[in-house]
């Protein structure tokens, strides 16, 4: 076991891990932040999706050890200040993008990565910049919408494109 | 207006606010003190026989608490089969054991033999690979294609059942003479052999199982991926462990997605139990997305051959289907009834057809169980239906609306009572296919046709007018059809001293957002403010004895029990109001959430009604019980019947054989709407899962029964980029005639209209291409399957 410290959602905090515990398990299990998921074993689905040092990365594909210094931004991190919900959320909440709510802190992450890179993506660029994030219950459709409302366009024809 | 709040307000979710802020809570986030872990040891192996498994040096390992092997459970219950299916013959199915770990043999690929409970999770894992390695498992060959598992009787996944048939099933037998003589002697008949492909379901939480055991007691608790919390206790405690039903809870936390495969009960749920029990200590098990793949029950899988007979202007006269239904190596709980009573009575579809004849031979072979995934059976025949219809017309060169609107049951049919055994309560088919046709603006296509064609793109039109049947009742019915469970549900409202109200549901949410609607319709009742009403479901020491959700059947089934519920609270409301305000009950009314004398200004509000109760101060006492709680139990009457008409737009690329789908258009009969945005959100879903199945989905197992397709790598889940946009339209509404919210259910609609929408269109813009050897292309209609059917 060897100590690792690292900055999470602004608090910090430090942990025993192994060399081989990834930065999804130290988060579920060591932090007790279970808002990041686990949705597979091949780094395809994008629910354990969180920000490190500002960028988008599959937690499930990096070792704790390796983060030492970092800092990292989860789910539980994303709500205003005062814990109402951030424009973000609050457009896929108003825009039911999400259903059982299980890839939903990946896809709220990824977007939020997107629209830091790029502010008013098209319908395109926000399907192609999903890609890693899997989806089951919601074919995505309200998802992209919640993205194109919270980056402030006029999504009120979308269904009929 | 749209409305702001009650039934027909797209109220917003409020489970979300837990979901978007990492809150809520799924099994896997529980974590508790003591806990050990579980890991299973899987056959590697499609079929073999068990010579040995040597765990000795396995629970020598660090950390290792505790070794299960198939001995260990050989002498409780197995797994059992819902539904009991008999043969043409009169002969009952065929029903193997299913163990909880396998024992004598294993009999696919993921088949737990053994399980260790360690420490961490690591341990586990490293103790179940040492019993791999120490173990020996003599491979068998293994069956895995249907027909050669019927016809080679030496080789057999049960050695008991020496043609892995385990039921040859004719619906309705008496038809078949008739539609014989019919299909003979008709002016036209079109033939289709098809495949309905085999899907994994992948709900996005993978299952997961903790089992807890309180000694002191003698109580259990399992925490588990469940639909249905209390059909998985009934399973696990009475016919598998033998625990009595009060000494086990079953909570099913927030759950990710179902979808049919967490139906079901499943060995590692009575694992976890039992090692809870031996060590005195929580044992969590959680999948990792390659068992899942394994092991989680798979859907459809079905190899049809059907026939239309019809005359020359495209009259049905008969349909006839021959299925060949995979079930796996061992019977799930649903999976007799999947393509049996869920697809042979919706062989029909909305059409008038006079002579319809279904058989259908289920088979074991040495893959994954096979059971209901969304849709379960309505999809394979309104696949089957609707593509051969589509030949057909091309065959006789007709117009494929026409040719529909021609065969439709007409509204002044209903109720309408099909030579399949269903009676359809109402519906309006021409409607739902007129409006899709204005939604998608059918007139315009042949100008959006030539633009394609300008980009060198083939651009085709596809038809799909499909009806199921949801909220499966009643169950005095389908207990003389084989059903082993009732299929009512159940609902408590609990009016709290304070106003507030609590209601218990028998069904379950995975995403389906009872906690919102619910709330709606009972608000809406009462006229109260949703943010009054909580709903509490998925844990049995909490909610009344309801059956879950699946099928569509929770606003159906549990949502009319909930509805009940409340008409008894208004019923005993308006007792006590008119003891507290000192007129006869008859001439008390309720509304807007207050109880009054009819004609005149006096009255109580809900609130004041329901302290009274609590606080029995002023209160008929002698002819009332105090308090303001009722349960209501309902069985439905009959079906209920969703019907739809779905138009895809599809591009091809002839050069590659890559089709996208362009537009989707669906227009729904679900009768009244609850909630609009809830109502297109699941439609959205399942047009995307049966998009999914027709372009991208297929499970593959090679001659050795390995699955090919077993991870994300290499099964291909639809992605945002795969999908379009769905316009979704449900004004036309026939509201059900038997339930009294008049709703049917809109949860497998998508996923049963939709593939043969995308396949119609497929070949309908190689038609128009002028490529008109292609008459099928079996799904998922994929770039290859596509090129090599143009150059073929
Ligand atoms: S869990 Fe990380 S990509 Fe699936
Ligand atoms: S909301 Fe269930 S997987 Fe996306």
């Amino acid at each position: 076991m060897t100590k690792v410290s690292m900055t999470v959602n602004g608090r910090a905090v430090s942990g025993d891990v192994e060399g081989r515990t990834l930065l999804s398990t130290f988060l579920r299990e060591g932090l007790a932040l279970t808002g990041t998921h686990v949705g597979c074993d091949t780094s395809q689905c994008g629910a354990c999706v969180v920000h490190v040092n500002g960028a988008p990365v599959k937690s499930c594909t990096v070792f704790a050890l390796d983060l030492e210094g970092a800092t990292i931004r989860t789910i539980e991190g994303m709500a205003n200040a005062d814990g109402s919900l951030s424009p973000l959320q609050q457009a896929f909440q108003d825009h039911h993008g999400l259903q059982c709510g299980f890839c939903t802190p990946g896809m709220v992450m990824s977007s939020a990565a997107l629209l830091a890179e790029n502010p008013r993506p098209t319908p395109q660029e926000v399907r192609a910049y999903l890609d890693g994030n899997i989806c089951r219950c919601t074919g995505y459709h309200n998802i992209v919408k919640a993205v194109l409302a919270a980056s402030g366009q006029d999504v009120s024809a979308v269904a009929a494109e | 207006m749209p409305k702001d709040f009650g039934i027909g307000a797209s109220s917003k979710r409020r489970e979300d606010v837990r979901f978007l802020t990492g809150q809520g809570h799924y099994t896997d986030d529980l974590q508790l003190h003591g806990q050990a872990h579980a890991v299973f040891v899987r056959s590697n192996v499609a079929h073999g026989r068990i010579r040995s498994v040597n765990t000795a040096r396995a629970a020598t390992m660090p950390g290792v608490l505790a070794v299960f092997t198939g001995e260990d459970f050989k002498d409780v219950g197995g797994n059992p089969a819902g539904w009991l299916i008999k043969s043409r013959n009169g002969e009952a199915m065929r029903e193997p054991k299913r163990p909880v770990l396998a024992h004598g043999k294993v009999r696919h690929v993921g088949d737990a033999y053994a399980a260790v409970v360690a420490e961490t999770y690591q341990q586990a894992k490293d103790a179940a690979q040492q019993i791999a390695d120490d173990s020996v498992i003599e491979e068998l060959p293994a069956i895995i294609d249907m027909a050669a598992a019927v016809a080679d009787a030496s080789n057999r996944v049960h050695d008991e059942i020496p043609d892995n048939l385990c039921y040859d099933w004719g619906w309705i037998e008496d038809n078949r003479a008739r539609v014989d003589e019919v299909i003979k002697s008709a002016p036209h008949v079109t033939t289709l052999e098809l495949v309905n492909n085999r899907l994994v379901p992948n709900a996005m939480e993978p299952r997961a199982s903790i089992g807890e055991y309180f000694p002191g007691t003698g109580d259990y608790r399992l925490t588990t991926t469940s639909q249905n919390p209390h059909l998985t206790r009934l399973l696990v405690a009475a016919f598998v462990l033998g625990i009595p039903e009060n000494k086990l809870t079953v909570v099913a936390p927030d759950v990710g997605g179902g979808f049919g495969s967490k139906i079901y009960h499943y060995g590692e749920e009575a694992l976890v139990l039992t090692a809870a029990r031996k060590l005195k200590r929580p044992v969590r098990w959680t999948a990792e997305r390659s068992e899942s793949f394994l092991t989680d029950a798979h859907g459809r899988d079905h190899v049809t051959r059907i026939e239309l007979a019809c005359d020359k202007q495209g009259n049905f006269l008969a349909f006839r289907t021959e299925t060949m239904a995979n079930v796996g190596a061992y019977l799930s709980n649903f999976a007799t009834v999947t393509p049996t009573f869920l697809h042979g009575t919706l062989m029909a579809g909305p059409y008038k057809v006079p002579n319809v004849y279904v058989n259908v031979k289920t088979v074991f072979t040495n893959t994954a169980p096979v059971d209901a995934y969304r849709g379960a059976g309505r999809p394979e025949a309104t696949f089957s239906l609707e593509r051969v219809i589509d030949k057909m017309c091309r065959e006789l060169n007709l117009d494929p609306f026409e040719v529909r609107r021609r065969n439709f049951i007409t509204p002044d049919m209903f109720p309408y009572t099909t030579p399949v055994g269903l009676a359809y309560d109402t519906g309006n088919y021409e409607a739902t296919l007129d409006k899709v046709m204005e939604i998608a603006d059918v007139a315009g296509f042949e100008a959006r046709r030539k633009a394609s064609a300008a980009r060198g793109k083939l651009r085709g039109l596809g038809l799909s007018t499909w009806i199921e049947a949801c909220g499966i009742a009643p169950s005095h019915l389908v207990g003389v059809l084989g059903s082993r469970v009732g299929l009512y549900d159940a609902a408590t409202v609990r009016v709290n001293a304070t106003g507030n109200i609590s209601v218990m549901t028998g069904a379950h949410s995975h995403g389906q957002g009872h906690e919102t609607v619910f709330a709606q319709i009972v608000a809406e009742k009462l006229g109260i403010p949703e943010s009054s009403v909580e709903i509490v479901h998925g844990d049995t020491s909490k909610i009344p004895f309801g059956m879950g959700s699946y099928g569509s059947r929770s606003l159906a089934v549990c949502g009319v029990a909930m509805s009940k519920a409340v008409d008894k609270i208004i019923a005993k409301g308006k007792k006590i109001a008119a003891h507290m305000l000192e007129a006869s009950e008859a001439d008390i009314t309720f509304e807007a959430g207050k109880f009054s004398v009819a004609g005149t200004d006096k009255a109580k509000t809900f609130g004041e009604i329901a302290f009274s109760a609590y606080v029995p101060h002023n209160y008929p006492l002698e002819t009332l019980e105090p308090g303001l709680e009722e349960t209501a139990f309902y069985d439905p009457a009959n079906f209920t019947y969703p019907a739809g008409a779905y138009l895809c737009e599809v591009e091809v690329d002839a050069e590659t054989g890559k089709v996208d789908v362009v537009a989707f258009h669906c227009a729904d009969d679900f009768g009244n709407i609850m909630n609009p945005m809830v109502v297109e959100g699941q439609v959205h879903g399942g047009v995307g899962q049966g998009i999914g199945q027709a372009l991208c989905e297929n499970t593959f197992y090679d001659e050795n029964g390995q699955l090919l397709t077993g991870s994300y790598m290499d099964y291909a889940m639809p992605r945002a980029a795969d999908l379009p946009f769905y316009n979704v339209d449900y004004s036309c509404q026939t509201p059900c005639t038997h339930n009294p919210l008049g709703v049917k259910g809109c949860g497998e609609a998508g996923a049963i209209g939709s593939p043969p929408a995308v396949v119609n269109a497929v070949i309908d813009a190689l038609h128009r291409g002028g490529i008109t050897h292609v008459t099928h292309i079996d799904m998922p209609v994929s770039p290859n399957r596509v090129w090599s059917a143009i150059h073929g």
